[in-house]
């Protein structure tokens, strides 16, 4: 009797084993299938020639493959974004989190909330619909779909993310702390810009790196408004971002086009690591300074 | 004097930024609610899309993505919870705990365009499952994963240690322990974990234009899922992007603007259910 019912938790255990080990197993097979299927491509072309190569064109009857204009749009777009949605986002945070009334809160993190599941198409046509006649309009150039656009497209993407993330690490700052500060004079604008900000840093950055993460991964809302084409990028030139580039090419690709765009990807997840890691070192120190 | 001036200054900046906010929430659901109200009809969401009439219809993507959400969630919830059941009952190593949690982690930071082209490489290509809508939704399995994994883990936590010591001394052995106290109560974290899956895979679409596809075809459940679909998102992107219908597109972003709304709402509405209960 013993003898069965040890066996049967046994079995129960190695399930259960095995599905808390899944993760880690879809992890490895996303790892492993990228880098796979992402380096004949550059070691045929070169790692030089690929990463540092500016031209792009891949169905020219003699095909270059530089995916250059791609790697510095995305980090052009994502900067831009970043640093236009970290001033608002910021100042929101402290808003909600120290400021607002009770009744306030709820609504404007609610709002918050339903900004950050609005859909990426969502996004991508409005901004086809209003931003882009709208730059064209106000900054006369030819064509609206530009970085810019996606720049504005990005940063209203990330703001959520940024605001919900701060808000957290300041509503962990020890009241104490706020408290002391009033006891020896400061009024409460200056408390929490100057004692609650530098205490929930940490935090902060690492909003600001999930940002980061999220508009460098964004794909189809920046398909719909940056004009998808492989320029160098400017503010007022239609560009292609890491994303865009695989998610254009991918269902009409072949041959070493098609194994490119691979390797796009497996420089994309190389990007996004990078940045799981920053995420990581800030929300570790975070946790160690309280 | 400069004191009074900072305040200010912070204060400004900080009802603007509020303001800001608000302003584009506002901003989209009006804008996006009108311009569907004038293109949205009955005969849009209740056919399919026929060149013999020349009419786009919207049926066949509502069916393919409420077939989706059903095939994930059916796969994707006894995984996470399984998952979570594993971290907070059974794992005693600290280091594999970290693991795990570290790879759920990674797992939800990984863009959906990466799923999309894993998606097409492993289900569609190795496994054989062409591009259809199952293929779709296990790709969507394993970006959702970390989502149930995590709220299950998080209203498993909550479960006092009490109830669990209870039944073991009632001589319950584990397996009996976790099915009938720690299981019933962590209803409310799959719940909440369904209701963000579903609301993530309505809004899906880079994921799921290589491992779904994008046909319009009506099929029933079976077929439907044996066969290349679009869904809303798709849809969308499909009409506005490649056949400039602008007006089928605001018709769906607006469907699609009401589903988010009312997911935020019930998940909202369903943690303060069980935050209520508990603290009865």
């Amino acid at each position: 009797m013993t003898g069965s019912n040890n066996l049967k938790e046994n079995i129960i255990y190695g399930i259960f084993l095995v599905l808390g080990l899944i993760t880690v197993g879809f992890v490895l097979l996303i790892s492993i299938y990228l880098i796979i299927a992402g380096l004949p491509a550059i070691r045929e072309i070169g790692l030089i020639d690929f990463l540092f190569g500016t031209k792009w064109a891949s169905t020219a009857a003699e095909p270059k493959f530089g995916i250059l204009p791609f790697i510095l749009t995305s980090v052009y777009g994502t900067a831009g974004a970043v640093i236009i949605a970290i001033p608002v986002g910021f100042f929101t945070a402290v808003y909600i989190s120290k400021i607002a009334p009770k009744w306030v809160r709820t609504w404007v993190s609610g709002a918050v909330n339903l900004l950050a599941g609005i859909p990426s198409v969502v996004y991508g046509l409005v901004g086809m619909m209003v931003l882009i006649p709208g730059i064209r309009v106000v900054f006369n150039v030819p064509d609206g779909a530009t970085l810019l656009a996606a720049i504005i497209v990005l940063s209203i993407m990330i703001l959520p993310y940024i605001i919900s993330v701060s808000v957290t690490s300041l509503d962990a700052v020890p009241k104490s702390y706020e408290d002391a500060s009033l006891a020896l004079g400061a009024n409460h604008i200056e408390t929490f810009f100057r004692v609650s900000v530098p205490a929930a840093k940490s935090g902060i950055a690492a909003a600001v790196v999930l940002g980061v993460g999220r508009a460098i991964g964004e794909a189809m809302a920046v398909i719909m408004v940056s004009g998808n084409v492989a320029n160098m990028p400017g503010i007022f030139e239609s560009v292609r971002f890491l994303t865009s580039a695989v998610a254009s090419e991918m269902s009409y690709s072949s041959g070493l086009q098609r194994e490119a765009l691979f390797s796009i990807a497996l420089v994309l997840f190389l990007f996004i690591m990078l940045i799981n890691a920053c995420l990581n070192f800030f929300i570790k120190r975070g946790q160690k300074l309280h | 004097m400069n004191r009074v001036l900072y305040t200010r200054t912070m204060k400004t900046l900080m009802v603007a930024s509020v303001g800001l906010t608000c302003a584009l929430l506002i901003f989209m659901i009006v804008y996006v609610m009108f311009k569907g109200a004038q293109n949205i009809s009955w005969q849009l969401i209740s056919t399919k899309p026929s060149y013999l009439s020349g009419t786009i219809g919207i049926l066949p993507d509502i069916l393919n993505t409420i077939y989706i959400i059903l095939a994930t969630l059916i796969v994707e919830l006894p995984l996470g919870v399984g998952a979570a059941v594993y971290l907070t009952e059974y794992a005693q190593n600290k280091k594999m705990v970290k693991v795990i949690e570290y790879a759920a982690e990674t797992l939800s930071g990984i863009p959906s365009i990466i799923y999309g082209l894993v998606g097409m490489l492993f289900f569609v290509q190795f496994l054989n499952f062409q591009t259809s809508l199952f293929a779709g939704a296990m790709t969507l399995v394993i970006m959702n994963l970390p989502t149930v994994m995590r709220t299950t883990e998080e209203s498993l936590k909550t479960v006092p240690q009490s109830y669990r010591e209870g039944a073991f001394g009632l001589g319950a052995g584990k397996w009996r322990v976790i099915r009938t106290v720690v299981l019933p109560s962590c209803i409310d974290g799959v719940i909440t974990g369904c209701i963000l899956s579903v609301g993530r895979i309505i809004g899906e679409s880079a994921a799921l234009l290589f491992t779904a596809g994008f046909a319009h075809a009506l099929h029933g459940v079976f077929d439907g899922l044996a066969s290349s679909g679009a869904t809303l998102s798709v849809a969308l992107y499909v009409y506005a992007k490649e056949q400039g219908e602008f007006g089928v597109a605001f018709a769906i972003a607006a469907i699609l603007m009401l589903l988010a709304l009312i997911i935020n709402l019930s998940a909202g509405l369903v943690s303060g259910y069980y935050k209520k209960k508990r603290s009865l």
